[in-house]
């Protein structure tokens, strides 16, 4: 998100709530999808647009698109890698990781000592475990010395994904 | 999925128009009819290959909160906890994971104290301490499946 968006007022009104209820769920699958939004919220479709494209351009929607199933695409293989990383060196090396093109999220998240002393999460998608393994040790070679330690967390099963719910 | 599908779905995670007639314009694009496109993406999402096709909102920019979380659950109490923990609408999607730490949950909120009460009722509902991993850095996010 640039800075300039980050200086736009990112809030939503009523309205706006409306319309996040209405979409939520995913769009409606028929010619003219947000006058059908337009009728199920009560508000224009013109305004529903132009509601619309603001939050987009606020970040507020982070995109309207199709979300994959990454297992029904073959990417059986969901890793999410934790590792030790020195403190003083994480911020330089989190966006390096985070540009690795197998990489779809990478984040700086709190170390819960005794318990879990990891600090940087990236997760990583593959079609089998052997191909994650080869992924992990371009991780570990870019953060070097800067790494003290690391696991990944296989997912074995999706108990829920149903992206975020305001309740209505 | 033959080709118009795996085209449709590399596509359409890339964005969407926000016009009168978004699906001509996607499905012009895609070489196909706008009928067709609404047709496949209605049985993409029957088949689960799409788990949902709409806008994806980011609820931190509405004054809410996203959190990650993580229980060490016994095995013999997994579903128990899954159940309770999946039956709140402010747990946005749950992974078993193996691992100690074996399940893990993302919550969205609409106001950020949400995230600390959802997290409390889940340590009461289930008596097992829920251990909060929230974001301090997004260093990149973007899942694109190329298929």
């Amino acid at each position: 998100m640039s800075a300039m968006n980050d200086m736009i007022q990112a809030g939503i009104d009523a309205t706006d709530r409306r319309i996040v209820l209405a979409t939520q769920g995913g769009l409606p699958l028929e010619r003219e999808p947000y006058a059908a939004v337009a009728r199920a919220a009560g508000v224009p479709a013109g305004e529903v647009m132009r509601r619309l494209r603001r939050m987009l351009d606020c970040g507020i929607i982070r995109r309207i698109g199709a979300v994959p199933n990454h297992y029904a695409l073959g990417f059986k293989a969901n890793g999410m890698s934790v590792w030790d990383v020195d403190d003083a060196r994480v911020d330089a090396l989190g966006p390096r990781v985070g540009a690795l093109e197998f990489v779809s999220h990478c984040y700086q998240r709190p170390r819960v000592p005794p318990h879990w002393p990891f600090n940087l999460f990236a997760m990583v998608h593959e079609r089998d475990r052997g191909e994650v393994g080869e992924k992990l040790a371009v991780i570990a070679a870019l953060l070097g010395d800067a790494c003290r330690g690391h696991e990944v967390l296989y997912s074995t099963r999706i108990l829920k994904k149903t992206g975020l719910r305001l309740a209505g | 999925m033959d080709p118009l599908d795996r085209a449709i779905v590399n596509r359409l995670q890339a964005g969407f128009p926000v016009v009168e007639r978004p699906f001509a314009a996607a499905a012009r694009e895609l070489g196909t009819s706008e009928d067709e496109l609404i047709a496949r993406l209605e049985e993409l999402l029957e088949r689960g290959v799409l788990t949902r096709f709409g806008p994806m909102y980011q609820i931190e920019r509405m004054g809410g909160a996203f959190s990650l979380a993580a229980m060490r659950v016994p095995r013999a109490d997994f579903e128990r906890v899954a159940g309770i923990v999946n039956a709140m609408p402010e747990i946005a999607h749950n992974y078993e994971r193996e691992h100690d730490f074996n399940m893990w949950f993302v919550l969205a909120t609409e106001t950020r104290e949400g995230i600390g009460a959802a997290i409390g009722r889940i340590e009461a509902a289930t008596g097992y301490i829920v251990f909060n991993f929230p974001k301090l850095k997004e260093y990149f996010v973007e899942l694109k499946l190329a298929v």
